[in-house]
């Protein structure tokens, strides 16, 4: 079994990400930055990132959602996350990244955000 | 002693031997979970930037519960570095780098975290977490 698995679902015109795993050096984050580059060559720049069960993220994987996001934002888009762990939360605290994402606790508030 | 390829395997296999030691010495969750960080992001840092993935060169792990905590120490065969000439990726004009975070996270979970340049090379980090 792979370290990160990613399922995609549509609603409306915002792709969401179900991320289950780790996202950590190596093949989970090389399975996002794949994630993202195949949403964004497909045109879907709307993205919302389910991280609920994502177990365990380390400083490789906060990098990959920095350079989701800006990849994202390159291309006109908007990424945001949803249902962030406690850890991945202090993570993102610690990083003073906190700021920069738009973080949401649940999916319909996250998916109205985006119209 | 851990003596680990420099690969990046290396990291789930430290952290997996520092989580079976630290269980076995009875520490909680949060503890081992900050014990695991620290160690996957030291030997992260060993693999890629000390020994930059130089098969011939291995990374070598030490845990041992001291009366100071528990101590973890990570040590590569690199050419060294200044510990305060990595920029703080805290600082708004770093804040959307994709790298340079692993030594804010060491530092934020650990008690100690001092780097030193051993005899035979390298260079070796210490860390503590107090209990």
């Amino acid at each position: 079994m792979s370290d990160l698995n990613i399922t995609e679902r549509q609603a409306g015109d915002v792709t969401i990400l179900d991320l289950n795993g780790k996202v950590t050096i190596g093949e989970g984050s090389v399975a996002l930055r794949s994630a993202i580059r195949r949403l964004l060559g497909e045109g879907k720049n709307k993205i919302l990132l389910n991280l609920g069960s994502v177990g365990y993220v380390d400083s490789s994987g906060i990098g990959e959602l920095v350079s989701s996001f800006t990849a994202v934002n390159k291309e006109g888009g908007t990424l945001k996350l949803l249902k962030l762990t406690q850890k991945i939360q202090d993570l993102l605290a610690i990083t003073k990244l906190l700021t920069v994402f738009d973080v949401f606790d649940d999916e319909e508030s996250a998916l109205s955000s985006f119209s | 002693m851990l003596k680990l390829p420099s690969r990046i395997e290396s990291v789930e296999e430290a952290a997996i031997k520092a989580d079976e030691f630290a269980r076995e010495q009875g520490l909680g969750d949060d503890f081992v979970s900050a014990i695991d960080l620290a160690i996957r992001e030291s030997v992260t840092n060993a693999v890629k930037h000390g020994n930059k993935f130089a098969e011939e060169k291995t990374v070598d792990v030490t845990f041992a519960e001291t009366a100071d905590g528990f101590e973890i120490t990570v040590r590569d065969y690199g050419t060294g570095f200044e510990v305060d000439d990595i920029p703080d990726p805290t600082n708004p004009e770093n804040l959307m780098k994709a790298n340079g975070r692993g030594i804010l996270f060491m530092r934020s979970f650990m008690d100690v975290v001092e780097w030193s340049n051993p005899a035979g090379g390298g260079t070796a980090v210490r860390m503590i977490k107090r209990r």
